[in-house]
């Protein structure tokens, strides 16, 4: 039998590596090419703001999987390239650098970009975004013992920067428009826990902070400057405002897209022969009956699955429950669930003793999320909950002397 | 090199070399071994890296720390020899160390 194109995974990130090494797993015997826009072979992300910035990480521990692993699976890579535009009347790719490849099946891995400033000031360098491994060591050669980093943005990527900052002996200040840290992603409990901690560790905080403008000399960063006139002046600046996912690709050929490239539970776009998986979609959530985008290492593997599944002719794998984690000083964050219109909020264990739980429930106390903090029997027990959609009476889950297991198990 | 056996909960055995210092999950992902998701890339975060070790290993694998010994307590399958094999080295004095997957991760 001749062998066709076969499978062609546009973007090698963490989502489109995993789905390479399902596809094997799950028994594809055809080729398999894997075409990735960074230099790199599909590496960890999660690390580069943290043991990758403090220089405790190497590049064989960032990898995913070592070289070898994609000669002995039959894994063809195109680094340093990418998919510029999709030809699915031709099921053919055009490829950046002038050449094209053709397809059988396709499988969106595009991610997503860092959003930009959008104000004056935004091209000096040491304007600086968190995305690649490049941009980590950009990053590093500026924490500095002494150096003083501006960071816009107090979402996840911010405040692990600024504890590894901290780390590095460099001084970190964090400007967020909103009255609070990770105010989209976190409940009131956990922002003012790291809030105070972040502050301890000799972090400076300007929280309802708008940025009016970053300042330059000699085309180089000097200084944020606030709309209420404040100026902080700084070596670098990290921008860390969320990220926008890369869906023009598919939206150019005609795919359903908006905010996200649209895609069903199998990972299906709206061309039986595209799948989409990772930060680039917009995906159906079940447990909570709404779709959204989510940024995350489980997520990419989870969609990984799926597709390699829906295209191998397996049963889907099992639903998960969404969850991220972030390590800041010796803190330990793992949060299952998504605390979509929570109703109420549960604390189980002292948050000064460093170790705590915030459960979030709905009006019918339904466990929607739990953010557990150094607590990893409670992020396990909450997890299991909000996969269950358990309703469990508030006290329940305050009361740190009742043991979760009789509730989650 | 010292060698690991993965057995798949269906059977399939996988025999590996695996290097002093790499851990047992890494082993297992970058051979692509069936059975081991790693979703955390071996931070002790998110117990899909979960195996049972075989009885003759157990002593020499130590024991789980309090973090590991948490996140399994709420592993649906974990059994007495239950580890997250993110947490379980390779050293030379585990060569022919036998690990078995459970059904499922999640």
């Amino acid at each position: 039998m001749e062998e066709g194109p076969g499978i062609v995974i546009a973007g090698a990130g963490h989502a489109g590596g995993s789905a390479a090494a399902f596809l094997r797993q799950y028994g594809w015997k055809g080729p398999i090419t894997l075409v990735g826009e960074e230099p790199l072979l599909p590496y960890q992300r999660p690390p580069l703001s943290k043991a990758w910035l403090k220089r405790e990480a190497t590049a064989d521990n960032l990898a995913l999987r070592p070289e070898r692993f994609y000669t002995q699976h039959r894994i063809a890579t195109r680094l340093g390239t990418r998919v510029a535009a999709i030809d699915r009347a031709a099921r053919r790719l055009a490829l950046s650098d002038g050449t094209t490849l053709p397809y059988d099946r396709l499988i969106l891995a595009t991610g997503a970009s860092p959003r930009r400033l959008g104000l004056s000031g935004d091209a000096f360098s040491g304007v600086l975004a968190l995305r690649t491994a490049a941009d980590a060591d950009a990053l590093a050669d500026v924490l500095l013992p002494g150096r003083r980093l501006a960071i816009i943005g107090g979402g996840y990527i911010g405040l692990e920067v600024a504890a590894s900052a901290r780390a590095l002996g460099a001084s970190a200040v964090v400007i967020e428009r909103e009255p609070r840290v990770l105010a989209r992603v976190a409940g009131h409990a956990l922002s003012g826990f790291l809030e105070a901690r972040h502050r301890a560790e000799g972090v400076e905080l300007l929280l309802e902070a708008a940025v009016e403008t970053i300042e330059g000399e000699a085309g180089a960063a000097a200084a944020v400057r606030l709309i209420d006139g404040r100026r902080i002046p700084c070596d670098a600046v990290l921008v860390g405002i969320g990220a926008v996912p890369n869906d023009a690709l598919a939206a150019d050929c005609g795919l359903e897209a908006g905010g996200g490239i649209t895609v069903d539970l199998a990972a299906r776009t709206s061309d039986p022969l595209i799948h989409a998986i990772g930060d680039c979609t917009r995906r159906p959530l079940p447990l909570y009956g709404r779709e959204a985008r989510l940024e995350s290492v489980p997520n990419a593997i989870e969609q990984a699955k799926q597709a390699a599944a829906d295209i191998c002719g397996r049963p889907p794998p099992v639903p998960e429950v969404p969850w991220f984690w972030s390590d800041q000083y010796d803190l330990r964050l793992q949060i299952a669930g998504l605390a979509f219109d929570p109703a109420e909020a549960v604390v189980r264990g002292a948050p000064e003793s460093g170790s705590f739980a915030v459960f979030h429930l709905a009006a019918d106390h339904r466990v929607l999320a739990v953010e557990a903090v150094n607590a990893p029997a409670e992020f396990m027990a909450g997890r299991i909950l909000v996969s269950k959609q358990r309703q469990v009476a508030p006290q329940l889950l305050h009361d740190a002397a009742l043991p979760l297991k009789d509730l989650a198990i | 090199m010292p060698q690991v056996t993965y057995i798949e909960h269906n059977g399939t055995e996988h025999r590996i070399e695996l290097e002093a210092g790499k851990s047992v999950m890494q082993g297992a992902i970058d051979n692509g071994i069936p059975g081991i998701d790693a979703d955390c890339g071996g931070e002790c975060a998110c117990a899909t890296c979960h195996v049972y070790v075989d009885e003759a290993w157990l002593a020499k694998c130590g024991t789980a720390g309090e973090q590991e010994a948490s996140m399994l307590s709420f592993a649906a399958t974990a059994e007495p020899n239950s580890r997250l094999s993110c947490q379980i080295t390779m050293a030379p004095e585990l060569d022919g160390l036998v690990v078995r997957m459970p059904e499922a991760q999640h």
